[in-house]
């Protein structure tokens, strides 16, 4: 890991510069450099490093509205894909000495690691309130030239809605999750089409004895079929489902022949599937504290949530009920199938980070595999992975 | 739907069940259930009107409660708002078959639920059930288990005694010695002789959530928090910081899924709280692949150490930290609300389903009393000790930490502060700043980092996480910019960001406050306000909660509306309790009420006053002039002018900021700086006194000893000693002799008190009185009599309403003295007065001394406006207002009392606290107050008795000590014992006088010879531990002789052991005496609405208003 500046020492500075000219100065962390992306916030108070990792969160300027960062440094196992994902990291304040067993480094050095330039020192609670009001919109933190400079360079960068981000971050090959340890394997055989996946989506299937294959999210109807699943799930990702054409079509494809489960993204491809247009919520819902109501029972999940995009239930095919919803702006949060097993949920039932009450519905989802049902009673047993 | 309420303040059962309570009974009108409530403290704002719907100031016991369901037939009760004594007497109403009975519905948390809680045992066994580990533990009823225990878990041990408060009893044993103290102790404290042994998780980290659940099953976390003191300190007596800052997400999941998982097997349908311990890292005990386990998923390994199946005060404090009201939507669950119906009314738009998010750094630091009883036992361990909390939030640690530091109110404590002894070397009688668990580590670790003694050291030592201990060495450096460096705008801005207040940057940067101040306003330097909005801003919010800090963006301009400032009481402490939050909510009701917006400042979590919809905007601040001042400029605003300040509500907190506004020419309503200092200041006042020829004890201020001895001669001892400023500080004392004199002197000195006021002491009854002035005429609700004689404190005095025996002469004088006090000081509002009565002293006159004047409501004020039905504090800010009391329909002179007797009587917390001395004196040192009322005397004394533990039965075993002087006295008082069939203990002198008047004694030794060196004992005497120990007397009255410390020793250890054996324990034969009258004469008592007693003066008040 690249060694950091001596703790405590002053940072340079820097600013963060929106599309609509606010500017907020603060000082420099991270890798030097600029980052520019679309500004959002999470209200996640824990999780940093799982966050930055979030494929879901690429093409954007991530702002915590949590003020301390990095208590507890960055660790070797919570990462959820391979780098940081995020193009630049706004804080409040970031601390130069975490302290936990597990801590590596300090998350300063690994955002410099991975080339990720962030600021620190400002006032987020301000900035959030700001995209609260105005709707999220395109930003930079930079370091070396003026706000003028930067809001005209801003000016010409394409808008996030624009970006096919997804081809960034999907695998390139198809590969079999081994996980970080040995699973027993021998369960059904789960096809993952990666939109943006996070590790843990793979590490609770194959703690349950999945046998779990990720593929790129160009992969067509029949190489997924190829591959023989017993299930499959759409993944998270980022960017605009309407952009999706090709994975929607593709799905559309596998319908009816194996069961299937859309985690956010993959909720909204499948949405499209079924009829459904997507719409760009103004700030999106970023957090670990959604409440979603389930309306056959009645009942509240608290749900972890990474999403800037909603499906508009207007135009659903009759087959598909929507059986979730979100409690407080009454979103689309989750939809089934009248005949077919095919469930598709708005949130992250893989928290990582974020609560694991609904770690279960991957329970339901395999009780609908063939050879399944025995394991996802295992899994509920082991309450997790 | 029944409520029953937490009954008296004492250490572990504060304000937060008040504030509980008040939401509950407050969420019910909403719902539009009835609400019936029950409670003994008059203190309480739960028990005001317009707050629940039937109020009833009873003893919590099952007759006195059974007899109210009698009568009022609820159709359910809920047992989880009134702290663990309104649960114990659900269960007990339960078990007594009463609920059955009249087919009463327990709400909230199922009975088996309670029981599994609470019961160790069958607690451990759901949580087997249910995979969620626990600490090793046994289980024992006797020393013999105990020993048997002792083998199986080893030292150090938590002995935890069952169903007691605040973890009363128990501690950490090291030793064989303090684990045989503790079990036996432990084993007196709980009700049902039952301790739990359990192996010590000393070190580990401790971490709490809040947990809701509706009947639908819907579960969430209101937040979570992390104990900076780790395992082995009690959750109340630790500096607790929300969220938590050390657990990874991983972490916070597994143990919020965990307290979601035992909420569930409880089928709770309301709030709970559960306690976990988290290992600081996977190695600590024998893990399986601990070597590798940091690159695997595998967490360190915790512990369920606790569950409260009941609103708590952690649910108190998480319902400030984060602004979600705990107590209000429990309420409404029990009677059926599911959390998605339930508004979150801080958003207004969004509902009670879902967990807050924060995005600021909150910390609570414990107020403890040992500021007041220096003899006491600091130590901290599993029995908590303090008396209340205060909390602050900012976008910091070490901003929120040094803000809830400044927020302690204890004088001369700032963050500098360092004991004397460890300023001296090793070598010449210093000490090194103590790292045990004790009131004093915080300043003790800074002291250490002071001297280079490094964070990972202390954090060795400790055990706590070195993220702490890392924050306050960055507090530490900054200590050294600021001594080193030349005062910048970016370093002045720099330390306040971390918290520093002017008072401290002046002191290391060598300038005075009031000019670090003026750079800052130079500079620019200001602090903005932030809301706490349950949401992290994610929503637009209307909540008028507020913190400060320095940040760019202001979410508080000032209110537009006519505004006024009610200045809070800050931290419980002893001698300022939840009697000033009262009055602060009260004030806040009454601007409300006359159009007004209501601005509330204080620091305290556990209040009404600081919850988000008692005013129209609530500051959560430090109550010291940097603080107000700020907030005050805040709401002026660019150009604008300030509100003025109410400074009569918040105790002596509130009082001592009327100097500080004066001097930045600030305005503050009601009675003006300048009178409040002619009060406040003794030598002034005494001037004035004179002037209107009011009697007063005779007394002269002196600065030196050499002056006060010859002084104290002239008047004669026992002289009655007090410094002449009140400003909280030193109390007063009686003083026998020279030699005592000197050392109160000495003590004084080292405080730095000004100058000493001798006054003779006059031995009389004392009376006080609450009085409202508008300028022109002065009402007096009422005249209080106490039952101790002058000399105690009148806090700690039982007083009676209406006085039973002051003359019409004596009343007479009470009033004219007070009227025209009131008049010359040009008093706007309330003001107390205290007067000893003695005619002997003024054979010529009706014998009312005036020994004090409190220019502000004191502590009897919601006592008063109970019983009379006078509303005081409505009135008082009426006449802030502007209204005379004859506009607000009131005249002067003295309110016709009621019929019905009222006595209030203190409570004490002396069982937390190990090494205090019990006995009644001039310093205060009960903790809470009960109220008897009832229609005769007797019956209110009664009750009074019964409410504060202190009642005793024909037959009670009573020990006697009495000190010579009183002896002649108690004649009475004995002969009255042997009538009421009590066998009689006595030591040897007390038992002489037993036996000379006839009447049958057991004699019992002392343990020492005067204190001089320790008895040999007599052939088959039992000693007087022996006799308080084993049971054999259930009830002392012990005088005691003066000060001097050869009598103290003896009489000490028997009052030690009767508080720890939890029996009465007498020190004033007035006190005694009102206890043994009331059971030589038994009679019933009346169970009505509070309302019912004072049923004419209500008409009255009707036809007055008129």
């Amino acid at each position: 890991m690249t060694a950091g500046p001596v703790p405590g020492a002053p940072r340079g500075a820097a600013r963060l510069v929106l599309a609509d000219g606010r500017v907020f100065e603060g000082e420099a962390i991270g890798a030097p450099g600029r980052a520019t992306g679309e500004v959002v916030f999470t209200t996640s108070m824990t999780g940093y490093q799982e966050s930055l990792t979030d494929p879901s969160y690429g093409g954007q300027v991530l702002v915590m509205t949590y003020p301390l960062q990095g208590n507890y440094g960055v660790n070797a196992v919570d990462s959820e894909s391979g780098r940081i994902q995020v193009r630049g990291f706004v804080v409040r304040e970031l601390t130069d000495l975490p302290s936990h067993w597990r801590s590596h480094g300090t998350l300063d050095g690994y955002l410099r690691a991975h080339g990720v330039p962030g600021i620190a020192g400002i006032d987020t609670r301000a900035l959030t309130r700001h995209l609260r009001t105005r709707g999220v919109l395109m930003g930079t933190v930079t370091s070396d030239e003026s706000a003028e400079q930067a809001l005209a360079r801003l000016r010409l960068t394409p808008d996030y809605a624009a970006g096919d981000y997804v081809a960034t971050v999907s695998t390139r090959e198809p590969y079999a999750f081994t996980g970080e340890r040995d699973h027993a394997g021998g369960g059904p055989h789960i096809v993952v089409v990666d939109l943006g996946v996070k590790r843990n989506i793979m590490r609770i299937l194959a703690g349950r004895g999945c046998r779990v294959t990720a593929v790129p999210y160009s992969a067509s109807a029949s190489e997924i079929r190829r591959l023989e699943p017993d299930g499959v799930v759409l993944s998270p990702g980022p960017g605009d489902p309407m952009l999706l054409d090709g994975v929607v079509e593709a799905t559309r494809r596998l319908v009816g022949s194996c069961p299937m489960l859309g985690i956010c993204l993959g909720h909204q491809v499948l949405g499209r599937v079924f009829g459904a247009r997507t719409y760009k919520l103004p700030f999106g819902h970023r957090g670990a504290n959604h409440p979603v109501l389930d309306l056959p029972s009645g009942r509240v999940w608290i749900t972890s949530q990474n999403h800037g995009f909603a499906v508009d239930a207007a135009g659903l095919a009759a087959e598909m009920r929507v059986e979730q919803k979100h409690l407080n702006d009454g979103t689309v949060e989750g939809l089934v199938h009248e005949e077919l097993p095919i469930f598709t949920i708005q949130y992250h039932s893989e928290a990582s980070p974020g609560p694991h009450d609904t770690e279960f519905f991957f329970d339901r989802f395999l009780a609908s595999v063939s050879g399944g049902g025995a394991l996802a009673a295992v899994g509920e047993r082991a309450g997790g992975a | 739907m029944l409520i029953i309420g937490s009954g008296p303040i004492v250490i572990g059962q504060a304000a937060e069940f008040d504030y509980a309570g008040t939401q509950a009974c407050l969420a019910m009108r909403e719902e539009g259930v009835t609400s019936v409530l029950v409670n003994s403290n008059p203190a309480t704002i739960m028990t005001e009107e317009g707050i629940a719907d039937i109020v009833y100031i009873e003893p919590l016991t099952v007759e006195a409660l059974a007899r109210v369901i009698e009568r009022e037939r609820p159709d359910g009760l809920l047992p989880t708002l009134g702290g663990q004594t309104g649960l114990n007497l659900a269960v007990d109403l339960a078990e007594a078959g009463v609920l059955e009975r009249y087919g009463v519905r327990l709400l909230g948390t199922p009975l088996e639920s309670i029981r599994l809680a609470e019961d160790r045992e069958s607690f451990r066994g759901l949580l087997r059930e249910i995979g969620e580990p626990t600490p090793d533990s046994v289980i024992v009823e006797s020393w013999g288990e105990a020993e048997r225990a002792l083998l199986e878990i080893g030292l150090p041990a938590v002995i935890r005694p069952a169903y007691t408060l605040g973890g009363t009893g128990g501690g950490v044993a090291h030793t064989p010695q303090e684990y045989e103290r503790i079990v036996r102790s432990g084993l007196a404290a709980s009700p049902i002789g039952q301790v739990l042994v359990e192996r010590s998780l000393l070190g580990w980290k401790e971490i709490e959530y809040e947990v809701m659940r509706d009947g639908a099953d819907t579960c969430i976390t209101v937040c979570n928090m992390e104990n900076l003191d780790p395992m082995g300190v009690h959750t109340g007596d630790s500096i607790v910081v929300a969220p938590s800052q050390t657990l990874s997400d991983q972490e916070y999941q597994m143990l919020r899924s965990s307290s979601l998982r035992i909420i569930r097997a409880l089928g709770i349908e309301g709030g709970c709280n559960v306690q976990l311990a988290l290992a600081p890292r996977p190695d600590v005990v024998a893990w399986e692949g601990a070597a590798g386990a940091r690159d695997r998923r595998e967490a360190p390994p915790y512990h369920v150490i606790e569950v409260n199946p009941r609103v708590s005060r952690s649910s108190a404090l998480a319902s400030k930290v984060t602004g979600y009201p705990i107590a209000r939507v429990a309420a409404k669950i029990a009677i059926g609300r599911r959390l998605d119906e339930i508004e979150n009314s801080v958003t207004g738009r969004t509902t009670a389903a879902f967990e807050p998010a924060l995005d600021y750094c909150v910390v609570k630091i414990p107020r403890w009393p040992f500021d007041k009883f220096p003899a006491g036992d600091r130590s901290l361990g599993t029995q908590m000790k303090a008396t209340g909390e205060v909390m602050a939030a900012d976008r910091t640690f070490e901003s929120a930490l040094q803000k809830a530091l400044r927020s302690l109110e204890i004088s001369g404590r700032s963050l500098l502060w360092e004991h004397p002894s460890w300023k001296r070397s090793l070598g010449q009688g210093g000490d090194e700043p103590p790292l045990e668990a004790t009131d004093d580590r915080l300043w003790a670790l800074l002291a250490h980092l002071r001297r280079d003694v490094g964070p990972d050291e202390l954090s060795r030592r400790t055990g706590i996480d070195p993220w702490f201990t890392e924050r306050l060495a960055r507090i530490v450096a900054m200590e050294r910019r600021l001594l080193a460096e030349e005062l910048t705008p970016a370093l002045l801005l720099a330390a306040k960001r971390m918290g520093f207040p002017d008072t401290v940057i002046a002191e290391l940067a060598d300038r005075l406050p009031e000019q670090v101040r003026g750079l800052r306003e130079e500079w620019g330097i200001l602090p903005v306000y932030k809301m706490v909005d349950t949401c992290a801003a994610e929503f637009d919010a209307r909540t008028p909660y507020f913190y400060s800090c320095y940040e760019q963006e202001n979410e508080a301009p000032p209110l537009e509306r006519e505004r006024m400032l009610v200045i809070g009481s800050g931290p419980i402490r002893i001698g300022q309790g939840i009697e000033f939050d009262y009055c602060s909510v009260q004030a806040a009701r009454a601007l409300r009420q006359a159009g007004f917006a209501a601005i509330l400042a204080n620091s305290n979590p556990e209040t009404v006053s600081t919850d988000f919809d008692t005013s129209d905007r609530l500051y959560f601040e430090p109550l010291d002039g940097e603080s107000v001042r700020d907030l005050l400029a805040n709401e002026a605003g660019e150009a604008g002018e300030a509100p003025p300040s109410i400074v009569q509500f918040g105790g002596q907190t509130a009082v001592n900021m009327a100097p500080v506004l004066k001097r930045a020419a600030l305005p503050v309503a009601g009675s003006s700086p300048e009178a409040i200092d002619i009060a406040e200041d003794r030598r002034r006042f005494e001037a004035l006194v004179s002037e209107l020829s009011i009697p007063q004890p005779p007394g002269v201020a002196v600065e030196r000893l050499e002056e006060a001895l010859p002084t104290a001669e002239a008047i004669g001892y026992p002289v009655l000693v007090r410094p002449s400023y009140v400003l909280g500080g030193r109390a007063m004392e009686v003083v026998q002799n020279a030699a005592e004199l000197s050392r109160y002197f000495a003590a004084a000195r080292e405080e730095g008190s000004g100058p000493i006021l001798i006054d003779r002491y006059i031995e009389g009854m004392e009376v006080e009185v609450d009085a409202i002035c508008d300028g022109e005429r002065v009402l007096i609700p009422g005249i209080m009599e106490h039952v101790e004689r002058a000399g105690v404190h009148s806090g700690d005095s039982m007083a009676v309403y209406p006085p039973q025996h002051v003359s019409r002469e004596q009343q007479d004088a009470v009033v004219d003295y007070t009227t025209r006090m009131a008049l010359a000081l040009g008093v706007r509002g309330l003001m107390n007065v205290q007067y000893v009565i003695a005619p002997e002293a003024e054979p010529d006159g009706p014998g009312v001394f005036v020994i004090e004047v409190n220019p502000r409501s004191s502590r009897t004020v919601p006592f008063i406006s109970k019983v009379t039905g006078v509303p005081m504090v409505d009135l008082a800010v009426g006449v802030m207002l502007g209204r005379t009391l004859a506009e607000q329909g009131y005249g002067g002179g003295l309110w016709p009392p009621p019929p019905l007797v009222a006595v209030k009587a203190p409570v004490f917390s002396m069982s937390k606290l190990g090494g205090v001395d019990t006995f009644l004196g001039p310093e205060m040192k009960s903790t809470g107050e009960v109220m008897g009322v009832d229609l005769s005397f007797e019956a209110a004394v009664r009750k009074a008795l019964i409410a504060s533990g202190l009642d005793l039965h024909p037959g009670t075993p009573v020990l006697l000590s009495l000190a010579d002087r009183t002896k002649a006295e108690a004649v009475p008082l004995i002969r009255a014992l042997h009538e009421a069939g009590c066998p009689l203990y006595a030591t040897p002198g007390t038992a002489d006088l037993v036996g000379a008047l006839g009447i049958p004694v057991s004699r019992v030794s002392k343990l020492t010879d005067d204190g001089r060196r320790v008895r040999e004992p007599v052939e088959g005497q039992p000693t007087v531990a022996d006799v308080i120990a084993d049971a054999r007397v259930r009830a002392v009255v012990n005088t005691l002789e003066g000060k001097s410390t050869t009598h103290i020793r003896d009489g000490f250890y028997i009052r030690r052991q009767a508080t720890e054996q939890r029996i009465p324990c007498f020190t004033s034969l007035d006190t005694a005496g009102a206890a043994i009258r009331a059971l030589a004469r038994p009679g019933s008592y009346e169970i009505r609405p509070l309302p019912e007693y004072r049923d004419g003066v209500a008409v009255a008040a009707a036809g007055g208003a008129e």
